[in-house]
């Protein structure tokens, strides 16, 4: 509402000075900027954890470095504790999940390009826009604090379940002050989170430009609009949850904390009644839909850069547009495939897993439309593109093994094995990793002015291709042999045989680590070495490519495009170039 | 191979820029924010329209935190047998009036504004605020009379949520108080520019929907299963 009195909030004068500009800046595409390196610093931190954990997995004897020097307690020598693993494992789940998937694809590149791909020269909110950076910003500080607390991080996995993530450090070492740090950091991530997507929905809705119908809108645009709505109506019952949480861990309610517990040899008399279940259906009630938070916009910019790098129009654009609606609202109905092993009845995990299926049907009709928009068309691998088609790829592979975990029985078995652990770090994890990887080398000329380097990005890209599927596949067959997951050691004798497969596993996990350092070397060389890019390096159609790069302070230097063609119109018989830009009055015959 | 059906470009004569901004509505059309008048050289303003999107967006989110907290108090209360329901202060009925009243006070006020009184907006703008402070001491007054029972935040799942419910209730409420603080602070704007009459819908908008949602919270407290 401040605004409202300045509804000349982004006039063209760009603010000046060095604050202004790039710290508290309510550009779009500075705030863009802000929250893609946010999530570039988040996977590192991510990354680094899950190669600890698969050090410390095959060689549980080594000592590693400097790890002691992080946690005297929890690492002392160099040697992680069990729990010190489970810190970390909880520490990787949540800053990948909520400060890398969530944040870039949607409030990064959303945020710099959505404005941009539909004639806005902002977002509606430009002042919310920068709250919700800070925010996230906030709470991303206040989780990695939990590192430098006396008794570290929390261990309670990325999904905290209570009892153990709510009575408290009798449960174990992190579940004091770190798992309080943890409930504060996701709740205000969830209050950045529904900002941001109060902001999308409205500058989708609102601010489109004249002839930018939605049905004209670029599939990027609807994936984060759609994402947008599914990330309103999730965030706030995980702030819910997260309130209740807290309130059982600070305020001696008993909400989620059922009587007469015993933890740690202690009966906690101060509890009554609660219901971890609860806590379980309000957690996945946000939880599946998050999954489609993180994978949503993936899917919109790789329809965006198949189209344009096979010179063809999408194939089945409405049916796109459809089947991202389909799922965003099947998502809602899904939660409870979580929780099979929760002892509900038969007849819910059957109504849960007729519609956790019923999502397979939206996902083939996207899949299928990609492989119908690569059919005959005339394809320019460039590295987005082997980013997108690699999309394409682990989304298969994950999400096959979906189908498996969909059916209860199976799933019963499943569950706690490393069979899970495959499917969602293929479907959801290196998917959504890739469609980010494909994104910023599709949009850097836009939002740096240069081109990265393509031989560095096509050896990062089949390195880190090859050993994802390395890393993960072998993950499917461990599950099904019963490999526990969240173990720290496999001391078990049955677990004994399978350390080649992990030492495999691990190996990988390292070079495929290493790999990610060509890509960082080649983002920032390329920021000051790179080619110069053109406006329209890529040939492509869409308004973000109509104005220089970087584009000026208002995107359009007070030119307001006005549209007169859809998204992909390329390979278009009878046209000047074989594309059409959205913004061309261009007139073609109609041919068949 | 590819062939794309174009359409002619629809030239469509700029629409009259009125305060809102948008042309209705439509799926197909320049529906919503699309077909807006030319842009002005001083840079383009936010259509109005925007904030009141926003402001339903806002309360869609309010309303799925009421709505998780509601689907948990009633799980909670079928789950275990150690509920006890807590004898809500008579205050609340009371209160519940005075919250009503306001919402009445603030419609008087946003007609005497389109009639163009501006006198008589202010001061029914006040008297909301007036009204909205004390309810929120009322809701205090209410948590000291449950507090001298003895009934506390932990005391009984019932009083956790009665607790909880009149929290989140209050703090949205205060966010509602601050909005109307800026209406009063700007009331002499508001009154002479058309344009600013948006701020005042959208706050109505958001205490209404506090009002109405007080009423559902206090059913959802009383009506025993």
């Amino acid at each position: 509402m401040a605004e409202a009195h300045a509804p000349t909030a982004h006039a063209q004068h760009a603010p000046q000075g060095f604050i202004r500009k790039y710290i508290f800046s309510l550009d779009h595409k500075v705030i863009g900027k802000q929250y893609y390196f946010l999530a570039l610093f988040s996977v590192f931190v991510g990354l680094l954890l899950s190669i600890l954990m698969r050090w410390h997995l095959v060689w549980p004897d080594a000592h590693i470095p400097l790890l002691d020097k992080l946690s005297p307690v929890g690492a002392p020598g160099g040697l992680m504790t069990p729990e010190y693993y489970l810190s970390l494992m909880t520490m990787h789940g949540t800053i990948m999940i909520f400060f890398v998937l969530t944040t870039a694809p949607q409030s990064g590149f959303g945020n710099y390009f959505l404005p941009i791909q539909i004639g806005a020269e902002d977002m509606a909110f430009p002042r919310l826009n920068m709250l919700s950076f800070w925010v996230t910003l906030a709470a991303l500080l206040t989780l990695l604090s939990s590192f430098f607390v006396s008794d570290g991080p929390p261990l309670a996995g990325w999904t905290a379940y209570p009892p153990l993530s709510a009575v408290g450090s009798v449960s174990g070492p992190g579940e004091g002050l770190g798992q309080d740090l943890w409930v504060i950091s996701i709740a205000l991530f969830c209050v950045g989170a529904l900002l941001g997507a109060l902001n999308f929905i409205a500058t989708t809705l609102e601010l489109r430009t004249r002839g930018m119908k939605l049905m004209r809108l670029p599939l990027t645009c609807w994936a984060w609009f759609i994402t947008a709505i599914v990330g309103l109506l999730s965030f706030a019952v995980l702030f819910a949850a997260g309130v209740l949480l807290l309130l059982d861990r600070v305020g001696g309610t008993s909400f989620f904390v059922p009587a007469g517990l015993i933890v740690s040899d202690k009966i906690l008399s101060n509890h009554s009644g609660g219901s971890p279940l609860l806590y379980q259906h309000l957690f996945w009630f946000f939880g599946h839909p998050e999954v489609y938070i993180a994978i949503l916009p993936g899917m919109g910019i790789t329809s965006h850069i198949l189209s344009c790098f096979s010179r063809k129009p999408i194939f089945g654009y409405r049916a796109m547009t459809y089947s991202l609606m389909a799922i965003g609202f099947l998502s809602f109905t899904v939660w409870g495939h979580h929780m099979f092993v929760s002892g509900m009845s038969p007849y819910t995990a059957f109504a849960f897993s007729v519609m956790t299926m019923a999502i397979g049907v939206p996902s083939a009709i996207k899949t299928f439309n990609w492989l119908g928009t690569l059919w005959g068309g005339r394809l320019r691998l460039t590295t987005a593109m082997l980013f997108s088609i690699g999309f394409v790829s682990l989304f298969v592979s994950g999400g096959l093994s979906g189908l498996f975990l969909a059916q209860p029985p199976v799933d019963v078995n499943l569950h706690a094995t490393y069979f899970v652990v495959g499917h969602f770090h293929l479907v959801m994890g290196v998917a959504a990793i890739f469609a980010m990887f494909g994104g910023t080398f599709y949009w850097f000329p836009k939002m740096f002015g240069r081109m990265m380097n393509e031989t560095l990005g096509k050896i990062h890209f089949w390195l880190t291709f090859v050993g994802v599927y390395a890393i993960f596949m072998p993950m499917h067959y461990l599950g099904v042999e019963g490999n526990v997951r969240r173990y720290s050691t496999f001391i078990d004798d049955f677990m004994q045989p399978l350390l080649p497969v992990h030492k495999f596993m691990s190996i990988w996990a390292f070079i495929v680590g290493g790999a990610q350092l060509i890509f960082i070397f080649n983002l920032f060389w390329s920021m000051f070495k790179g080619e110069k890019a053109g406006i329209n390096p890529w040939e492509s159609t869409s308004l973000e490519w109509t104005v220089p790069s970087p584009p000026p302070h208002d995107n359009f230097a007070g030119k307001i495009p006005v549209v007169y063609h859809g998204p992909y119109e390329y390979g278009v018989p009878g046209a000047e170039k074989d594309y059409i830009m959205q913004d061309s009055p261009e007139v073609v015959a109609e041919s068949h | 191979m590819a062939s794309t059906v174009l359409t002619p470009p629809k030239h469509r004569a700029p629409s009259k820029s009125d305060s809102i901004g948008g042309n209705g509505h439509g799926w197909d059309g320049d529906g919503f924010g699309g077909g807006r008048g030319e842009p002005s050289p001083a840079g383009r303003p936010i259509p109005l329209h925007a904030y009141r999107m926003g402001m339903y967006m806002a309360l869609a989110a309010i309303l799925m935190v009421f709505a998780a907290f509601t689907s948990a108090l009633v799980v909670r209360r079928g789950i275990s047998n150690d509920w006890v329901p807590t004898a809500l202060p008579g205050l609340l009925y009371l209160n519940t009036v005075i919250l009503l009243a306001s919402s009445a006070t603030l419609e008087l006020s946003r007609r005497a504004l389109t009639a163009g009184r501006g006198e008589a907006f202010a001061q029914w703008l006040y008297a909301t605020l007036v009204l909205g402070l004390a309810f929120i001491g009322g809701q205090l007054l209410a948590w000291r009379e449950l507090v001298a029972r003895g009934v506390y935040l932990s005391t009984n799942p019932s009083s956790s949520f009665f607790y909880l419910l009149t929290s989140a209730h209050g703090i949205h409420l205060l966010g509602g108080i601050g909005g109307l603080i800026y209406l009063v602070l700007r009331a002499r704007r508001i009154v002479s520019a058309a344009k600013q009459r948006t701020i005042v819908e959208i706050a109505a908008l958001y205490w209404h929907f506090m009002d109405g949602l007080w009423i559902y919270l206090l059913l959802l407290l009383t009506v025993r299963s």
